[in-house]
């Protein structure tokens, strides 16, 4: 969404110069990024380029060398993890999990079950689902505390690409209908497209922000990502936008505006 | 009275089950089998120590727990590896403990009996520090329940709910200490590990959720001491271990049982 002058949108999160190290890397140079009500920005960037590392800082778990975290005063956020290592000698249900830390209503997990598409599972161990189940899994848990603003890092890990895109529709749609924000990882801008607001490409530092059509053509995301990758992985944008078929790239860009 | 031994006896393991099941249960999931060993063979040092300055063994016993499981978290948390860590502090520990009590002017020592433990030489204050020091870890771990349990099941999702894992990892290194002074008299410093990994490995074949998992392990824990107790009286071998020879034998029906 391109910010208009005197359009101010509520922000709920806001990272400000924000440097990490470890040892001698500099994972996070000075990075500044802020997260509105009810949007849905992605966080893309090449592996090693600091991704994880941004998202476990706006979510507490690690702590800034330098710079700070300002959230909105009472701001709930519900996080889920790229993947979760669960110990095998650990015994437990979908259910128990979700009542983890805090135990929520039983009705109330059903329904947020019933959203998320894992109805039924609740006395499954949860070491025992489909990594699809596990994801699901993870999303209800955290959507369980009613958060303000969702974080998620690289949420489609190991799931195939109709997953993948079943997955990110699944988020615009509790953004549309729960107003929830929504600060996700992806490894690639095409498949998130059509799903996001605002594009953030990190390296490190900052490379280029803004919508995803303007973060596609920056030449520092073209430096990053090359011209290539346009290809194979525009899949769900071609399904979701129900499109004609065109090769004329620049004209192509022009008929999906719409999607963003 | 003849029985009157007995009955202590008995008071003391069941005592000792439900201060090994909680924490055992965490010791499994936390992979901190040698933790729980290093910790326990430094005990022979604090007794030691204690004979030598004139303190209660079970205060001698509890301090130099607590440093040597404080040390090593300590020294993992600089980098350095945990198995190779354990190693030269355990057994470093456990012969300067030999080599301290060897020192212990005037009185001739029962080493056998710090080593192997002495169920049936407890008297009625001894069942009362046994019983005081149950209550005292199953109180702590009720306590921090949820939140050890969220810090276990994964360190990302318990920080992101505001939950401090290092905390909750003190508190369990708190527990292991007094947990190593209870079991000190009944199963010895080399068997007091067996006590807290045997039970509750048993019982994770047996349960769905972690509660029940510690409820298993307090039983299994329980049935283990009045069996080995049993075993020991009418074979007339050494109770400390018979009582973990008990602990083996439920493991193996246990896991027999549940793959038929």
């Amino acid at each position: 969404m391109p910010e208009m002058p005197g359009d101010a949108p509520v922000k709920l999160l806001e990272g400000e110069g924000l440097t990490l190290e470890y040892g001698d890397l500099t994972v996070l140079d000075n990075v500044s990024v802020s997260v509105s009500e009810g949007e849905i920005l992605t966080l893309i960037g090449p592996n090693g380029s600091g991704k994880s590392s941004l998202v476990r800082v706006l979510a507490g778990i690690a702590t800034p060398k330098s710079g700070k975290v300002m959230r909105r005063p009472g701001l709930v956020i519900g996080y889920v993890p790229q993947k979760l290592a669960l110990a095998p000698s650990l015994p437990l249900t979908v259910g128990r999990f979700l009542n983890l830390p805090k135990r929520h209503d039983a009705a109330w997990i059903a329904q947020v079950m019933d959203e998320t598409g894992i109805t039924g599972l609740v006395d499954r161990q949860l070491g025992e689902l489909s990594g699809g189940q596990t994801q699901r899994a993870l999303l209800a848990r955290a959507l369980l505390t009613s958060p303000d603003l969702l974080i998620l890092d690289e949420p489609t890990t190991g799931l195939d690409q109709p997953g993948e895109a079943d997955f990110y529709r699944q988020i615009e749609h509790l953004r549309d209908t729960k107003g929830v924000a929504v600060f996700m990882v992806s490894h690639d801008l095409h498949v998130v497209m059509s799903a996001s607001d605002r594009v953030i490409c990190l390296n490190h530092h900052v490379c280029c922000e803004g919508t995803p059509h303007v973060v596609r053509d920056a030449p520092e995301y073209r430096a990053l990502f090359g011209p290539g990758t346009k290809g194979a992985l525009a899949l769900y944008q071609h399904q979701h936008d129900h499109s004609h078929h065109d090769h004329g790239h620049h004209d192509h860009d022009k008929a999906h505006d719409h999607a963003g | 009275m003849l029985d009157d031994f007995l009955i202590r006896a008995a008071l003391a393991g069941v005592g000792l089950a439900f201060a090994v099941g909680p924490l055992g249960s965490f010791v499994v999931w936390r992979r901190m089998a040698y933790f729980g060993d290093a910790t326990a063979h430094a005990a022979i040092l604090g007794v030691a120590l204690a004979l030598l300055f004139s303190v209660p063994v079970t205060l001698g016993t509890l301090l130099v727990a607590l440093t040597m499981a404080l040390s090593v978290s300590w020294l993992v948390a600089q980098g350095y590896a945990m198995d190779a860590t354990l190693g030269v502090l355990s057994h470093s520990a456990l012969a300067a403990g030999l080599v301290a009590i060897s020192f212990v002017p005037g009185v001739r020592v029962d080493l056998s009996a710090f080593l192997f433990g002495d169920i049936l030489a407890v008297g009625w204050s001894d069942l009362w520090v046994i019983w005081g020091g149950a209550a005292l870890v199953c109180a702590l771990i009720f306590w921090r329940w949820s939140r050890l349990l969220t810090a276990t099941l994964s360190e990302d999702l318990a920080m992101a709910s505001g939950i401090n894992p290092r905390r909750e990892q003190l508190v369990l290194t708190l527990a292991l200490a007094v947990v190593v002074a209870v079991a000190l008299k009944v199963v010895g410093t080399l068997l007091i590990a067996a006590m807290l990994i045997i039970p509750a490995a048993a019982g994770r074949n047996l349960s769905r959720n972690p509660e029940a998992m510690v409820a298993w392990a307090i039983v299994i824990g329980a049935a283990s001491a009045l069996g080995g107790l049993a075993a020991s009286f009418t074979l007339d071998a050494p109770a400390g271990p018979s009582i973990v020879v008990a602990a083996a034998a439920i493991f193996v029906i246990v896991v027999v049982l549940r793959r038929r």
